[in-house]
């Protein structure tokens, strides 16, 4: 087609570009057709029949023709431009924006309390600050393995799960606190990381990536079928609440209101819960960022970049990859036994592959290895979504029953395919070196793609 | 005795249907060195396009005979599957060739994704049930306790499958396009050199997949008669491990990888747990990766720098 064509020519060769688009709607007609312009649906007798929407594929059809060709004329006829180094925030930028950024976190839930009073804030403390914070923290942890080890790990989500399953049987069986099971939830999960890193890390990308996503399931299976352990599908509920060392938030006399003469309100404990999420956050981020100055960070991105010439060069790389493994996994043991003393309820639906796969996607939009992408990108799949469910324009303009949770996920395995093609470092990619003699070069690497390992 | 009889006989009904994906796994990743990931998805695909032509055939067109159904389903159903991993091959992996290791992968995690989604949004989240076809059985061997049968589908797919797997063997071994395709798998650019459209190669690599995955899919409407769009992740893992059991990059290798798996998972059901079979089936995957990488027809991976 033409944009593989040598993009110099001037003028537009017609003929080529509607032949192109004839192609292009004959494709979509076969692609569309019986998925969209035919629906199946079950009558009163629960039977198989057919139903047509022939103006909704015609509409997606005109759509992807007209586009297709709007595309061929004003942009894959110009001539390319030149490859420009991927985005790097510069480090004057970097010195104000975390202290900022961090600024801005820490007195956001007081702004909201102030403007909006303590019945309207929960909603957007809870569902927009706590909810995208969590997937900062499991982008994070992700970031270590994927980002920076570059080990592609489809089965984080385990971890997550050892970590919240460990906290609700922990302290629903033995009653201990949740600052006692926070570091052992991290304990186990990093623990796990390493009972199940020790066997796969000798297996190279894609088989390391389907070994990770098959032990991912296994243990989602296990929790499911092993009901006198996990009580299964139904989940554990009641999981104990945690309490401000010692200090329970509820109406009772020494519960937190009572305590500081305040009135009872359950906003204390969002609150609580938000400062409690941000401090696991940037902890991580400390972490992650103090790793990279190490020898162990050093030898992860090193390991990311080259294998072959990391072994020549003495790395010991299985040492190297079980600690990426089992600090990624720890972080998420954190994150994990956060979320089942938020929710009080967990249930093997929480850790599904699709989970694994958001939070891959939050690292790989945002740029493997960039702290600050993954924020970006938490911040735009997560709240955006969160958003979408607050604008009831759309609902004009896609009908009453349009409901945008539902191309949730659609849009992010098509934002997966987009980023790859379009920028695959991510949004915001860090390759600059983190060691340097003098002065920070660009590597060459930066803006040639990468040999093959 | 008879238990197991009538396991195998439904373990290689099974595995047929395995190894017809675990086919498309093979090829990509003999040819590219990718794992396809979004094949599973295609096969759910297949099996949706099925589903829509034989409600066409059955109740717009009104042909009565299953037969001629099920053969005009099989065929519609092998073009358009065929159509859409040409077009996933060049929107999603195409443009990603030369590009740095993990890309294609993660493009292939979000195609996956997006197929599923895209089934469930424009299809509905529901199960989709098929009136049962060919529900008539052969009694081998009668008992008082067990009966041990064969039913008409199943002699069906061991059928098809066999004479399709018998037509595509003929294809990559005997036809100029399969010599090319055999080419690019031993040495992509020297291929190139020699005057082989490489790119069109892998296109008609993935054609050749979708249009297995397509006949299991019109087997698997047929076998259990209802299709789900949840349907392409566990068949797809299964049949990936079928191809790493076999040895990546092997075609026969591929089918008996299928077979095995087939029979593990029946009997695995039959005589443990039927809740654990889909962890005997993963474990396997891991095992296999872990201390045979190799698999049981593969040939060694040698890493060049």
């Amino acid at each position: 087609m033409s944009h593989d064509a040598p993009a110099a020519a001037p003028s537009i060769d017609w003929s080529r570009t509607l032949k192109d688009a004839v192609i292009t709607g004959l494709i979509a007609t076969a692609i569309l057709g019986p998925f969209i312009g035919l629906v199946t649906v079950q009558d009163m007798e629960h039977r198989l029949i057919l139903q047509t929407r022939w103006p909704l594929f015609l509409a997606l059809l005109a759509i992807l023709v007209v586009g297709r060709l709007l595309l061929q004329i004003f942009v894959w006829g110009r001539p390319a431009k030149p490859k420009r180094a991927p985005l790097a925030l510069p480090p004057s930028v970097e010195r104000i924006a975390a202290p900022f950024f961090i600024g801005l976190l820490f007195v956001f839930p007081i702004s909201v309390l102030f403007a909006l009073g303590p019945q309207g804030s929960i909603k957007w403390i809870d569902n927009y600050g706590i909810q995208i914070l969590i997937y900062i923290m499991l982008g994070w942890g992700l970031n270590i393995v994927v980002g920076l080890a570059g080990l592609l790990d489809l089965g984080y989500v385990a971890f997550y799960a050892v970590g919240a399953y460990s906290y609700a049987l922990l302290a629903k069986t033995f009653g201990l606190s949740f600052w006692v099971l926070l570091p052992l939830a991290g304990i186990l999960a990093s623990f796990w990381g390493i009972i199940l890193g020790f066997p796969v890390l000798r297996l190279r990308g894609d088989y390391l990536a389907i070994v990770t996503l098959a032990f991912g399931e296994i243990i989602r299976l296990i929790l499911i079928n092993w009901v006198d352990f996990t009580s299964g599908y139904a989940g554990i509920s009641g999981i104990p609440r945690p309490t401000l060392f010692g200090i329970p938030f509820n109406a009772s006399d020494n519960g937190f209101a009572a305590t500081f003469g305040l009135e009872f309100s359950p906003i204390h404990r969002t609150i609580f819960l938000y400062y409690l999420i941000l401090a696991l956050a940037l902890l991580t981020a400390f972490v992650t960022t103090k790793l990279r100055r190490l020898p162990i960070g050093r030898a992860w991105e090193a390991l990311r970049e080259d294998e072959i010439a990391c072994r020549s060069l003495g790395i010991n790389t299985t040492t190297t990859k079980l600690t990426a493994f089992a600090t990624g996994a720890m972080f998420a043991g954190f994150a994990g036994s956060f979320f089942a003393a938020r929710q009080g309820f967990i249930s093997p639906e929480s850790f599904t592959f699709m989970e694994s796969a958001n939070i891959l996607a939050i690292v790989v939009l945002g740029g493997m290895g960039s702290l600050w992408g993954v924020v970006i990108a938490a911040v735009a799949l997560v709240g955006g979504f969160e958003l979408m469910r607050e604008m009831d324009f759309l609902k004009l303009i896609f009908g009453t029953d349009f409901d945008p949770t539902q191309y949730r996920t659609l849009l992010f395995g098509a934002a997966m395919v987009g980023i790859m093609l379009w920028k695959p470092r991510g949004l915001i990619s860090t390759r600059e070196p983190t060691a340097f003699l003098k002065e920070r070069k660009a590597v060459s690497g930066s803006l040639v793609t990468e040999g093959h390992g | 005795m008879e238990v197991f009889l009538q396991q195998l006989i439904n373990g290689i009904t099974l595995g047929s249907i395995y190894g017809l994906i675990a086919i498309g796994y093979t090829m990509v990743f003999g040819i590219i060195g990718m794992v396809n990931f979004a094949h599973g998805d295609v096969f759910m695909v297949s099996a949706f396009i099925a589903v829509i032509t034989f409600l066409i055939v059955t109740t717009w067109l009104g042909i009565g005979s299953i037969a001629l159904a099920l053969f005009i389903c099989l065929i519609a159903a092998m073009v358009l599957t065929s159509i859409w991993n040409w077009t996933i091959e060049r929107v999603a992996y195409r443009p990603l060739r030369g590009s740095f290791r993990l890309a294609p992968l993660i493009s292939a995690i979000g195609m996956s994704i997006f197929l599923s989604n895209f089934v469930q949004v424009a299809q509905g989240p529901r199960n989709k049930p098929v009136t049962p076809m060919l529900t008539d059985v052969i009694t081998l061997i009668r008992s008082d306790i067990y009966s041990v049968t064969i039913s008409y589908k199943q002699i069906m797919i061991w059928a098809v499958t066999a004479v399709l797997l018998m037509g595509f063997w003929y294809l990559v071994q005997k036809t100029p396009l399969g010599r090319a395709q055999r080419a690019c798998e031993q040495d992509r650019k020297m291929a190139s050199l020699l005057g082989i459209d490489v790119d069109r190669t892998i296109s008609l690599t993935f054609v050749m997949g979708a249009a297995l995955a397509a006949v299991a899919g019109v087997m698997y409407m047929v076998y259990y008669g209802v299709v789900s769009f949840s349907d392409g992740f566990t068949p797809g893992v299964k049949a990936f491990t079928a191809a790493v059991l076999g040895g990546i990059g092997s075609l026969p290798g591929a089918v008996i990888g299928g077979l095995l798996i087939g029979l593990i998972e029946v009997f695995w059901s039959a005589y443990f747990t039927i809740d654990y079979k889909d962890v005997a089936a993963f474990s396997i995957l891991v095992v296999v990766l872990i201390f045979m990488p190799q698999g049981i027809l593969g040939k060694p991976e040698v890493e060049k720098v």
